[in-house]
């Protein structure tokens, strides 16, 4: 029964090795896991350069302009502390919208402008029916007025 | 109730392709899986009743 | 009220007779559960204002999406308690589990993609969240197919064992990956540290939903493991005998 026991123990403690070996592993391309950067951590210098990497933000309100061949935007992407200038030549999702998420993967020209040649749209995890949306809206607005300036 | 019409419902407010295929599919699976179970089990019983017979032979020897 | 000898339950033959008594049950309340969670999920849960219709997915994904994970863990620590205790039935449990883990498993992975096409506007992104939710399928398509590979089932049940227990550090991987990393997927709704940020309804829907496919798993679990039970053990005599009477 001893040496039966003594197995068990190094068995468990190798899985515990390998389990050890892989949490580091994933830790140490921690990099690699990244989706996306936000505008902040572009300014930090963070984010690859030279190559194409994603931003990720809210779409700062007001910000979103059309060219007039149909297809082109210019938006900002904020993440309230910095923002960023993005300019995309293509579809955008259905759930884009202005004060909602986005990532767009492209990469920044030498103006410190992010061309994109992706855009996606990205939603939180609140559901909520119609209307209790629009009672929150109005609730949030109305906050807002009673702010003194 | 959510919608309006039949149609409506099967319309899904314009998602339907998404919405259907994801139901249907998922349900399709699982049907698959039962399905693959009680075969599974009609080739077993067959084979251990064919190694009784062979059992049954030798032992009548 | 006497004592139950639990051990005897953990003797093949027994669990052969306790899991057909079973199943039926879980397999009715799965049914039922399913009608109930679908009717929800259809006609109860209102539309979402920022998704419309197409966040119904909800309802098949998230639960999918649990129970693959859940399984997962159940399989581990059934194959270890296997390993650890060189108990037959616990390997067989956790040979039984994995082909309805990997299916919810497909579920979740593909419902999402059809959820993220239109939501994101992409069928797949190699985000944390995706990536490590494939590597799942993948540990599970490793089990199977490992199993299925060796013959002698003493060796089977080890290397499998071998795979769940490492592949087992994947599913706090999983669940923790939307507030560990940036991705594209977005956060728990439900949690056990803040209230859900989802409707009532809808929340009911997703709950009735997963204990359908929970009370499904165990039924398939319960019918798939006297078949394993019946294969390993054709050449004892309870088998023969079983097959006598079933002429």
């Amino acid at each position: 029964m001893k040496s039966r026991h003594k197995k068990m123990v190094f068995i468990l403690a190798g899985l515990a090795g390998i389990g050890i070996i892989v949490a580091l592993v994933m830790n140490a391309f921690r990099s690699n896991l990244v989706f996306f950067f936000t505008p902040t951590q572009v300014v930090d210098k963070q984010a690859p350069v030279g190559h194409t990497f994603r931003i990720g933000g809210l779409v700062e309100k007001g910000s979103l302009k059309r060219e007039n061949d149909g297809l082109t935007v210019h938006f900002v992407v904020t993440d309230t502390r910095n923002n960023m200038n993005v300019t995309y030549k293509g579809i955008l999702p259905d759930l884009f919208k202005e004060g909602k998420g986005v990532v767009a993967q492209g990469k920044l020209d030498s103006s410190g402008q992010f061309v994109a040649d992706e855009v996606l749209a990205k939603h939180d995890e609140n559901y909520m029916p119609p209307e209790v949306a629009s009672e929150l809206k109005a609730a949030k607005a109305a906050k807002a007025s009673k702010t003194p300036l | 109730m959510n919608w309006g019409s039949f149609s409506a419902f099967l319309h899904m407010g314009g998602y339907a392709f998404y919405v259907w295929s994801s139901f249907g599919l998922s349900f399709a699976l699982l049907a698959f899986e039962l399905v693959q179970l009680s075969l599974r089990k009609r080739t077993l019983l067959k084979r251990l009743g064919q190694i009784q017979k062979l059992n049954e032979h030798r032992g009548n020897k | 009220m006497s004592k139950i000898n639990w051990y005897k339950y953990s003797a093949p033959v027994t669990f052969y007779g306790l899991a057909g008594k079973m199943f039926p049950g879980f397999a009715i309340l799965s049914a039922i559960l399913f009608a109930i969670g679908l009717y929800i999920s259809f006609f109860v849960a209102p539309t979402d204002a920022t998704q419309g219709d197409a966040y119904r997915i909800i309802f098949i994904h998230v639960p999918a999406a649990w129970m693959s994970m859940f399984i997962y863990v159940v399989m581990a620590a059934y194959a270890g308690i296997g390993l650890a205790f060189n108990t037959r039935l616990s390997a067989m449990m956790a040979q039984a589990l994995a082909p309805t883990g990997a299916l919810f498993c497909f579920i979740a992975l593909f419902t999402g993609s059809f959820w993220g096409k239109p939501m994101w506007g992409a069928w797949w992104v190699w985000d944390a969240r995706l990536t490590s939710q494939l590597i799942l399928f993948f540990l599970y398509v490793g089990f199977i197919s490992l199993q299925a590979a060796i013959d002698d089932p003493r060796r089977s049940d080890r290397a499998g064992a071998l795979i769940a227990l490492v592949g087992v550090i994947n599913v706090p991987i999983i669940y923790f990956s939307v507030k560990w990393w940036n991705t594209l997927h977005q956060g728990a709704s439900i949690s056990l540290t803040k209230a859900p940020s989802m409707a009532h309804t809808m929340l009911l829907g997703m709950l009735i939903m997963a204990l359908a496919c929970w009370m499904y798993t165990i039924a398939v679990a319960l019918y798939r493991v006297r078949l394993i039970i019946l294969e390993r053990e054709r050449n004892s005599t309870w088998v023969s005998d079983l097959m006598k009477e079933m002429k």
